[in-house]
């Protein structure tokens, strides 16, 4: 597969991370962070709490959970037919459909009917299809500012930041970072932050507020994503808090939604299923504040859908990884990571962090350098992340398989191969036990090479004189 | 019934005193239990680091040795969830994926053994000490020993259980996880220690060896004094001068 | 090629021999109409931090008006179609959305009164689909103040029940509590973009 775009590890400030380190070491930086583990600490602990405790208060969760696997299962089967179905729907309710094949191609439909309208400037409901194609930097090229409009979006961009977490892209800031990025920035983008701000949130989310206020009622397009699209009747669905949403999908006259392929659902009725699990696993709420839909040309507006695939067939065709196209973004597994909640979502140098990017960002992406490599690894295989995914992503199963198509390191190889040999003999296995009986007085505090990991921080067991298996033999299983 | 012990590589060889507790709970609840001595590692190790060929392997080695036996008693929760949960994924050829389907309904944790086939939760045990359970990832979600470990714990006589803060989340051990991410995994274990501290107790136990070695590697490295166990060591304590106990050793 | 039939071919060449999964539909769908439907929704939309009133046809129109000099908001979109009988007799200024008033029009109102076409008790989420007495979807989002009166036969009790009862050709809009955000540090915050105040009304006998 070709290299896809990913975001743009690289050529955007992520952080000091160069997108060039592994996930190690990107991890090793961030978890020395105190500031930053403490501030990811205190939010995945209050969002777990909140939902275990709305998923807890279905009783036919499993049931819901169960339908939207085969929903999506069922989708991606029989995409072809859905997304010709969901075409021919919005296009019959006034709406224009785009094909992009890949990252360059979405982002020069965008730019071309932003330039169509003569508009410099676009409104944008947060987004990850278009944070994954690099929209922003993409329009900025071609002289067209792209306004956040998302709390957590407008943090990030104007801290000239990165986002590290799907739903709650600032999560890694507190409240006192956020006020200091406000004073210092929001002059530069527009209206300056109020005097005097405090860390108070209802007062940073009110500065939000002023800040955006005169661009949602001047700007004429408005760029969003989309958490749904219908087959059946060409609906698209967008969920949200803030209402930033509203004011970009229903103000502007011109909107352009760049949606993954694997957004579709087939019929109008399925959405009952979704509606119920996204909230509650995403913000752990019973429902968002504002979910909007919308078919076609709405109101008078002028509507353009662009439906990209940018490496997702390439995923379809894999049989056990496809399963992660069921992702509906919920970001309940980041929120569940004990990985994620130490190594915060910059170490993994993509848009999807956490365990659902540890499985997609590598298909997505291909495996061909040593960060996206070392990805399927960032994970201990608790399997937590399965447990709460609202669509039942196996994603510890999907870990081992893509570890299995991994290049390995030499020495690890080397270490691999022995012991496979000697568990490939029970005399082997006897042998190499007696040898470290033997030699267990030997064994050193701090463990050469990429061992000594373990003993930076950890004892090491002590090595018993004698194994299960010369005991039994000794004792006749424990009878002399 | 013939029961079998898999006692899974790294008990052999690391920690042969669960493997001899096990025969010895096992023999005191009238259980016969054998030790085949082909067998050698699951191959979790292997398949989880992404070894799938030498993973299929031992893989098929376990399925011929075990593939006769009523049951097959593991005292692991990860080489269990390994054997259960990804053999039937491995088994890719129809004779295999047949012995596979075979053997794997009959492979149970200790604690399901106990529970599930021999219906007991009071297995005779002694131990006057205050005591907290990890529950493991791999005996949690993989296996689903649900409160099965706890049920054995509550019924030992003397033994205070005292519930362990964030008891569900991972130690950060994960096989080689552990060495590949070695800041993460110590900063997951320094949080699972620091809760193991604030119960107080005096032993942490767990029905997998691999999660206390790490765990306790932590905490012989502070010097906390909390000793850890596994719980087949635990179950099979018994009080001095306890009848049952002398005759098994006779 | 285009890109079109690129991706629809890559597509099958994907799936192709995938076996076709079937869908299962175990879980609660519509249920019928019961008793506690009101004190559910009631409750629900309180816990977003929404005023809630229930009250009886007859008193509908006192209960707005003291809900809005409670504000002191004079200056009150009130979209076609919203029934006349709810409306206070006077105090406060009406203005309709004919000709269509411009975005920085809206953004100079006390607020807006509207119906909606669904209520869901078990999530506490008014649905309006710009029929009779909504109005378009701007009219709702723009002022910082939105009243809805909600007939008690518009409450349903679950999700499936207001996917079953919705047009999806229509706009629609779902609202569960007012406007507000979980972005720092997941907290969540009443107020941001939308209507900083929601006052849902329950009418019982209509």
């Amino acid at each position: 597969m070709s290299r896809t775009f990913l975001g743009m590890p690289g050529t955007v400030s992520m952080m000091g991370y160069t997108g060039k380190e592994t996930f190690p070491e990107n991890a090793a930086k961030a978890v020395r962070n105190s500031q930053l583990r403490f501030n990811l600490r205190k939010a995945t602990g209050t969002i777990r709490g909140r939902r275990a405790s709305v998923v807890g208060e279905l009783p036919d969760w499993p049931d819901l959970r169960q339908a939207g696997k085969a929903i999506k299962d069922h989708t991606l089967r029989n995409l072809d037919t859905y997304l010709v179905r969901l075409e021919e729907a919005v296009t019959k309710a006034g709406g224009h459909v785009h094909w992009a094949r890949d990252a360059a191609e979405a982002n020069r439909i965008v730019t071309d009917l932003v330039k169509a309208t003569g508009e410099t400037q676009v409104v944008k409901v947060k987004s990850m299809a278009t944070q994954e194609i690099g929209l922003n930097e993409a329009l900025h090229a071609e002289g067209i500012t792209a306004y956040e409009t998302d709390l957590a979006e407008l943090i990030v961009q104007l801290g000239d930041d990165w986002p590290s977490h799907i739903l709650v892209p600032a999560i890694h800031r507190n409240r006192s970072e956020i006020r200091d990025i406000f004073v210092r920035h929001m002059s530069e983008w527009g209206r300056p932050a109020p005097e005097r701000l405090t860390d108070d949130p209802a007062a940073l989310a009110e500065a939000a507020r002023l800040h955006l206020r005169e661009r949602f009622l001047s700007t004429k397009v408005a760029i969003s994503g989309a958490n749904f699209m219908v087959a059946e009747t060409g609906t698209l669905v967008v969920l949200e808090s803030e209402g930033n949403g509203r004011m970009c999908l229903t103000l502007p006259e011109t909107l352009i939604s760049v949606v993954g392929i694997e957004k579709l659902v087939p019929t109008w009725r399925d959405l009952e299923v979704f509606l119920q699990l996204l909230p509650r696993s995403s913000t752990g709420e019973r429902m968002n504040p504002y979910t909007s839909m919308w078919t076609g040309a709405t109101e008078g507006q002028e509507f353009h859908l662009v439906l990209l695939d940018n490496g997702r067939t390439g995923v379809l065709a894999d049989d056990l990884g496809r399963q992660a196209l069921r992702c509906i973004r919920c970001s309940a597994c980041l929120n569940v990571c004990p990985v994620y909640e130490r190594s915060g979502g910059h170490a993994y140098g993509s848009v999807y962090p956490g365990p659902i990017g540890a499985i997609l960002t590598p298909q997505l992406r291909g495996m061909g350098s040593e960060l996206d490599r070392s990805l399927p690894y960032a994970s201990s295989l608790c399997g937590a992340c399965y447990e709460v995914c609202p669509v039942a992503i196996d994603i510890p199963s999907v870990l081992v398989e893509l570890r299995g198509r991994s290049r390995h390191p030499v020495a690890e190889r080397a270490g691999m191969a022995a012991a496979g040999w000697v568990f490939e003999r029970p005399g082997r296995l006897a042998r190499a036990q007696r040898m470290g009986g033997r030699m267990r007085r030997l064994v050193p505090k701090r463990l050469p090479g990429p061992l000594g990991g373990w003993t930076d921080t950890r004892d090491l067991p002590a090595i018993p004189r004698e194994s299960f298996r010369d005991w039994w033999n000794r004792t006749d299983g424990g009878s002399r | 019934m013939r029961v079998a012990l898999f006692i899974t590589c790294v008990n052999d060889t690391l920690f042969p005193d669960t493997g001899k507790a096990v025969v010895t709970l096992l023999r005191r609840l009238g259980v016969d239990v054998d030790f085949p001595e082909a067998q050698t590692c699951c191959g979790q190790m292997h398949l989880n680091t992404g070894y799938r060929d030498e993973g299929v392997r031992l893989a098929r080695r376990f399925v011929d040795v075990f593939r006769d036996y009523d049951a097959v008693v593991v005292p692991s929760g990860s080489c269990g969830a390994m054997v259960r949960e990804q053999y039937p994924r491995l088994a890719d050829d129809g004779a295999f994926a047949e012995a596979v389907a075979g053997t794997v309904p009959r492979v149970y944790d200790l604690s399901e053994f106990l529970v599930d086939v021999l219906g007991v939760t009071d297995v005779g045990a002694y131990f006057p000490h205050r005591v907290t359970y990890h529950p493991t990832c791999h005996s949690l979600r993989g296996l689903h020993l649900g409160d099965r470990p706890r049920r054995l714990l509550e019924q030992v006589k003397g033994l205070e259980l005292v519930p362990l803060p964030g008891a569900e989340e991972c130690c950060g051990f994960g096989g080689t996880f552990a060495v590949k991410n070695p800041d993460i995994s110590a900063a997951m274990c320094s949080d699972k220690v620091r809760n193991v501290l604030d119960t107080g107790a005096e032993v942490l136990c767990a029905a997998d060896n691999s999660c206390l070695m790490h765990i306790g590697g932590t905490l012989t490295r502070q010097k906390a004094g909390v000793r850890v166990m596994h719980l087949a060591e635990i179950l099979a304590s018994t009080e001095p001068g306890n009848t049952r106990e002398r005759e098994d050793s006779r | 090629m285009s890109a079109r039939d690129v991706i629809l071919a890559r597509v099958r060449a994907a799936v192709e021999g995938v076996p076709e999964v079937q869908i299962p539909r175990a879980y609660r769908g519509p249920a019928p109409a019961s008793e506690g439907l009101v004190d559910l929704l009631a409750e629900r939309v309180r816990h977003y931090k929404a005023a809630v009133h229930v009250v009886e046809e007859a008193g509908v129109a006192a209960l707005v008006a003291a809900s809005l000099a409670e504000r002191g908001a004079r200056r009150l979109v009130v979209p076609e179609g919203f029934p006349e009988p709810w409306l206070p007799s006077g105090g406060f200024e009406r203005i309709g959305d004919e000709p269509r008033l411009s975005a920085s029009d809206l953004d100079t109102v006390d607020g807006i009164l509207t119906t909606c076409a669904v209520a869901v008790a078990e999530t506490g989420t008014i649905v309006l689909d710009a029929g009779a007495g909504q109005g378009r979807r701007a009219l709702t989002l723009l002022p910082d103040y939105h009243l809805c009166v909600v007939r008690r036969d518009q409450i349903v009790a679950n999700v499936p029940d207001a996917v079953d009862r919705l047009d999806p050709a229509r706009p629609l809009t779902w609202i569960s509590g007012p406007s507000a955000t979980s972005d720092i540090e997941l907290n969540r915050v009443e107020g941001v973009h939308g209507p900083r105040t929601l006052e849902v009304v329950v009418v019982t006998s209509a």
